[in-house]
């Protein structure tokens, strides 16, 4: 009579065993070495509880918090928290209403920096004031629809979400709480950008380390805020009032305003961007919706990223590039003139009359050899 | 022989009249035609009262002239400061056009509605180009029997008073670096603010010290003063005057050039700066050649 818990070990069974693990060596062997071609890094979950873990103040755009270029230490855990905001914003001279919905209070939501192979542990909330469900998409991250199949919190509640920063780039990150709540929450302001730096900084082509003086984030936003029978943009009670009038004018795919920053204007003026002959700026420009084609008027792209993703070599020398709606793209640039630069999305009817334009003030000693007046407007002849 | 007698008179008299009746009237249409003789106008079949306005005296004021100024060698300077006697006492109006007043010559289909929302009729017009203020000006004037015209910048600056803005930018003119006075005119423009302190009714704005209401305030308004560019040699002669009246110069709470026909400046004529928020006018009076006559003649009598 035979035992039942006892295997009968014959030569045949540890054959078998052998070849069977054999075999399932190979295939573990193989998973890295597929990996490796991906530059993608899998395997067992590491314990955590040793990574170093370091809170982040987050800033409201243009600006971006403090953070290493070339990362100091190794990989750690980077902990956000981020507040949603349904607030009643102004987004043109007009004094035009949107019932936006925001990461943070600012459209767009700040930009995150980490580095490859960090963490990113964020806290998200959703206060009871606000109405509506809502949720966030990492186009960074991998799995659960970026993480909105694991972050849609009703009013009244907040969640934590953890993904590994495995790509290097800059990433849209926006709301998509399903179906047709997606481009509404998208258009009403809800998007933003993270910055996952390589861990020894941005590079070019040939491997050199680019640094950057300063880093200013340009989110784009179309709105599309409906009119009435005399032309004038209307007001509503709530967003949800807004909602089927906003919805006719989202199918027609032609914004009413195309703004940086959130509003008309809003990076002119006083709130120009500043910088000076001599300093390299990094800007990140996202637009999580809709297509755009940045250009710096007196200036240009030495290294660009259009679609984002530091592990391509940038272009270098473009005037105007080219960032496919749902994308974020970098550019960095050393200025060499002093002056009034227009920094805009180069479809000028979006640019001059829908709001798409930034400035950016410049100090600093002029080059004759660059550009000269070699004569003064004169009458003719 | 031939004789004149009193058989012929009808004839002759007729032979005479009817070419002379004739020739006056074609000389008569004519001259109406050309405009050299007016008929009277009943342009408007509505009663139009002549609008307030103020009357300024003659002084002595100084005022910034007028367009760009470059030296010959292409370095930008602030226009030279132009002391001037104004000889005439200018009639001005107190108000600028308000939606009411404008309202009656878009009715009349002397004007063109204006661009955008308007508050209510007893706002200042908005929204309406150099062409349209210019229209305005000559209904007002059919319809009022009078001479109504846009004030030069010059006339803007006598009866602004202490409320004109002195369009300097202070830049030295030793600077060759040309981002000085891009700059600077950023800066300016940047600290005049943008009115979101929005539009105010007629009369919100207060009056200056000659009595001329909401000068300097949301709204910008135009002069008939072209754009223009003089150049200055070494010893401050004029090289050349290029004048440029596709462009006009609007005054307020800055000089500012503007195409004859732009209605809306929210978006500027160019990528930089800010530009002015609501274009609007007020209009000068010319007197009468009776009322020069008759002013001529007071003023030698009370030199006796």
């Amino acid at each position: 009579m035979e035992k039942p818990d006892t295997v009968e070990v014959s030569r045949r069974t540890l054959i078998g065993a052998a070849a069977f693990a054999g075999l399932l060596g190979a295939v573990v062997a193989a998973v890295p070495a597929v990996a490796e071609e991906t530059g993608v890094t899998t395997g067992p979950v590491p314990d955590l509880d040793h990574l170093p873990r370091i809170k982040v103040d987050l800033v409201d755009p243009p600006f971006v918090h403090a953070h290493e270029q070339v990362a100091t230490t190794g990989p750690s855990v980077v902990e956000f928290e981020i507040t949603i905001e349904e607030k009643p914003m102004v987004i043109d001279e007009y004094g035009t209403v949107v019932h936006a919905m925001t990461f943070n209070g600012t459209v767009p939501g700040p930009l995150m920096v980490v580095h490859e192979g960090d963490y990113v542990e964020l806290t998200l909330i959703n206060p009871d004031t606000n109405m509506l469900q809502h949720n966030i998409d990492f186009h960074a991250a991998t799995g659960a629809l970026g993480g909105g199949g694991l972050t849609l919190i009703n009013p009244g509640e907040q969640v934590k979400l953890r993904w590994k920063a495995t790509r290097p780039g800059v990433f849209v990150y926006h709301c998509a709480p399903g179906g047709p709540m997606i481009p509404w929450h998208v258009v009403s302001g809800m998007n933003g950008a993270i910055m996952v730096l390589p861990r020894d900084g941005i590079k070019n082509g040939a491997g050199k380390l680019l640094n950057y003086d300063k880093i200013f984030y340009i989110g784009e936003q179309d709105f599309y805020i409906p009119r009435d029978e005399d032309g004038n943009f209307k007001s509503y009670e709530s967003s949800g009032d807004a909602y089927g009038d906003m919805l006719e004018v989202m199918k027609t795919l032609t914004p009413t305003h195309e703004v940086f920053n959130g509003a008309v204007g809003a990076l002119t003026g006083e709130k120009a961007l500043k910088a000076n002959v001599g300093e390299t700026v990094l800007f990140v420009h996202s637009q999580a919706n809709r297509d755009t084609r940045p250009h710096l008027i007196g200036g240009h792209g030495d290294y660009v990223w259009n679609t984002g993703k530091f592990r391509n070599a940038p272009q270098v020398d473009l005037e105007t590039w080219h960032i496919p709606g749902g994308c974020a793209g970098a550019m960095i640039y050393t200025f060499l003139q002093p002056g009034i630069y227009a920094y805009v999305n180069h479809n000028l009817i979006e640019a001059v009359e829908l709001g798409a334009t930034a400035h950016v003030v410049v100090e600093g000693e002029w080059n004759d050899d660059l550009m000269t007046q070699v004569e003064p407007p004169t009458p003719i002849g | 022989m031939s004789t004149l007698n009193a058989r012929h008179l009808p004839v002759a008299l007729v032979g005479i009249a009817l070419p002379s009746v004739l020739l006056a009237l074609l000389l008569g249409t004519i001259a109406w035609q050309t405009g050299f003789l007016e008929l009277p106008r009943f342009a408007t079949t509505l009663v139009v009262a002549s609008p307030l306005t103020t009357t300024i005296a003659p002084r002595l004021f100084a005022y910034r002239m007028a367009g760009d100024h470059q030296l010959e060698a292409g370095t930008i300077i602030d226009a030279p400061v132009a002391e001037v006697g104004h000889p005439q006492p200018l009639e001005i109006m107190t108000y600028q056009v308000t939606v009411g007043e404008y309202d009656r010559c878009v009715v009349d289909e002397a004007c063109a509605p204006p661009q955008g929302r308007q508050v209510d009729a007893a706002y200042p017009v908005t929204g309406v180009s150099f062409d349209d203020a210019t229209d305005y000006a000559g209904w007002l004037s059919a319809a009022t029997d009078a001479d109504w015209r846009l004030p030069s910048v010059e006339e803007w600056v006598f009866a602004a008073a202490e409320r004109a803005v002195d369009p300097a930018l202070g830049v030295l003119e030793e600077s060759d670096n040309p981002a000085d006075r891009w700059l600077a005119t950023y800066a300016l423009e940047t600290s005049l603010g943008r009115s979101s302190d929005a539009l105010q009714r007629t009369g919100s704005g207060g009056m200056n010290s000659l009595g001329v209401a909401d000068l300097a305030g949301a709204v910008w308004e135009w002069t008939s003063t072209c754009n223009s560019r003089t150049t200055f040699d070494a010893v401050g002669r004029v090289v050349w005057n290029v004048q440029s009246c596709g462009v006009r110069l609007l005054e307020g709470r800055h000089r500012t050039p503007m195409s004859s026909f732009i209605r809306d400046a929210r978006t500027g004529g160019c990528s930089t700066g800010q530009p002015p928020d609501a274009l609007g006018f007020r209009l000068v009076r010319e007197p009468s050649i009776a009322e020069r006559v008759f002013a001529w003649g007071k003023g030698l009598a009370g030199s006796r």
